[in-house]
């Protein structure tokens, strides 16, 4: 008994309270990050933004939370009753399974897998499912149309974002985000690498389906693109996902290149703040700037959108692939293979 | 090893079932979410046997893009059921026959093993580099040294069939207009714009 205790149950127990500890926190980001997106694309249009629950309208939040779940979760009949459920699901428990590999501080991960990167990237391009049986399943055109733009979107920017991954490792020679936290000790990589940094919080914003990328639920053309048909839970599970998945990118860019929970500086003050503070300050700047961009560019053209993708970012992080490979070989600057 | 045993178990039970779902499944799209269903349980095969790279790209090529299109396709297809299933009795044998030779294929394999043991010996396997590197670094060190002129040849392959597809599908629309973004950027205000002044009362 004592011996199944020890290695079984605890080690399970202990990874539901690691994984609590975690998600916790960032289902209360995701619920306020809603919040601040209002009060700051408020602020810069001159308006006050949610002000009336709460102080500060700091409680905004958990009102909508509380009346979508009060609502009535309507399946329209022409709908795909198991596939139109399964989608609002697949969204929200994506964006979350995301983060079990993410190191929030120096060893606060909840698994440190050999291949962490990888297993990122193919969550992320998993998204598109979601959004893609939503609009099948809806039986509806809006939603159908915004399937389709969503597909050939994430499809076409996972592309440049791929690329973008393999510049960094070949800096760093590992595919632990630990390890490539860790080569940044002395150089944050958005410095040597800077236009593909850009390459990469640009993609961020196409594959999370933000403005000025937000074509699948472009209001003015196709009401609101997958989520017409979904009411109550289904429609903020949706939304929920959406933001999780900005969090998600935001603190992908962040290991990739602002340096994870590294300080800015390597001195004793700086270092005295904990690693989960300098990630959460790097992840909200970030997230900053997605809203920034929502409340200042206007929507891309889809054309213009699959331009930017395959014409310009392609040859571009294509070629800075083989820029860094040829640097790297030229001036003999072999990352130390870590493992 | 409980754990490892029941783990297998449920991703090899899940794929076949779904891998079987796929052909039964009424609805064309049905069968490709299987299908994806199928690939995900494969890649946790492959984490179980210690090889995560291999699964985390069958998730990345299969599920993130080339089941992504291939879904697209189907949702777009208009297709009669019904003219489906009398196709299915009519490739019936074929696929029955294809079926037979892939069993005995297996058979004759597996078989070699269990009747000789040092048959698995005889295949060219290659080393395992010392140390304990990941399996990244030793696929790395295998394709880019031993066999780089056939993981080459694989490429320029792809990269053929890549090209033929873009000739065969490529048309040139004259009458098509396109945004010049370079234009657009040189155009100059004193090309485009001219300030007259006119007198109130009279045309332009």
């Amino acid at each position: 008994m004592v011996d199944f205790w020890w290695s079984y149950a605890w080690p399970t127990l202990w990874i539901v309270i690691q994984i609590l500890f975690l998600v916790v926190p960032l289902l209360i980001v995701v619920a306020y990050l809603t919040y601040a997106e209002r009060k700051v694309i408020g602020l810069m249009q001159l308006r006050m933004g949610p002000n009336v629950v709460g102080p500060f309208g700091l409680l905004q939040p958990f009102a909508d939370a509380l009346k979508l779940m009060t609502k009535e979760l309507i399946i329209p009949t022409g709908a795909n009753r198991v596939v139109f459920l399964m989608a609002p699901m697949l969204t929200f428990v994506l964006a979350m399974v995301g983060w079990a590999v993410i190191p929030v501080s120096e060893g606060w991960v909840i698994s440190d897998i050999n291949v962490g990167v990888l297993y990122l990237f193919a969550i992320s391009s998993l998204g598109v499912y979601g959004i893609i049986m939503a609009g099948w399943a809806s039986n509806s055109k809006y939603p159908f149309l915004g399937a389709l733009r969503s597909a050939a979107q994430m499809v076409s920017y996972e592309v440049s974002i791929g690329f973008v991954i393999i510049t960094v490792l070949l800096a760093v020679g590992s595919l632990n985000l630990t390890d490539i936290v860790l080569a940044q000790k002395n150089l944050w990589f958005f410095i040597p690498l800077l236009p593909m940094f850009i390459v990469f919080v640009i993609s961020a914003l196409a594959e999370t389906n933000r403005a000025p990328f937000d074509l699948p639920e472009a209001e003015a053309e196709l009401v609101t693109g997958y989520n017409v048909e979904y009411s109550a839970m289904a429609f903020a599970l949706f939304f929920l996902g959406e933001y999780a998945n900005m969090v998600l990118m935001s603190g992908m860019t962040v290991i990739l290149f602002l340096g994870g929970w590294l300080p800015p500086f390597d001195i004793a003050i700086l270092n005295w703040i904990p690693g989960v503070v300098w990630f959460s300050l790097k992840v909200s700047l970030i997230l900053f700037v997605f809203l920034w961009v929502r409340a200042t560019l206007p929507r891309y053209r889809y054309d213009q959108l699959m331009r930017l993708g395959w014409k310009v970012f392609l040859p571009l992080s294509l070629g800075w692939v083989v820029i860094t490979a040829g640097a790297i070989v030229l001036f003999g600057w072999y990352p130390g293979i870590v493992n | 090893m409980i754990i490892q045993a029941l783990a297998f178990y449920l991703f090899a039970a899940v794929a076949v079932a779904s891998g079987v779902m796929v052909i039964s499944a009424r609805n064309p799209v049905h069968s490709v979410l299987f299908l994806i269903l199928a690939f995900f349980n494969s890649a946790g095969l492959f984490i179980l046997i210690g090889a995560e790279f291999l699964a985390m790209i069958l998730v990345v090529v299969y599920v993130g893009a080339v089941a992504v299109l291939f879904l697209f396709v189907v949702m777009m297809l208009d297709i009669n059921f019904a003219e489906m299933r009398e196709g299915f009795l009519q490739y019936l044998p074929i696929g029955a026959l294809i079926g037979i030779i892939l069993a005995a294929e297996l058979i004759l394999v597996f078989g070699s093993w269990v009747v000789s043991p040092e048959a698995a010996q005889v295949l060219t396997a290659p080393a395992l580099p010392a140390g304990d590197l990941t399996n990244t670094h030793a696929l790395g060190n295998i394709i880019y040294t031993e066999y780089i002129y056939l993981f080459q040849s694989a490429g320029l392959v792809l990269l053929v069939a890549m090209i033929g597809a873009i000739v065969l599908t490529l048309r040139h629309r004259p009458d098509v207009r396109r945004q010049k973004i370079s234009d657009q950027v040189e155009r100059k205000r004193e090309d485009v714009i001219e300030i007259r002044d006119i007198p109130t009362g009279s045309g332009v």
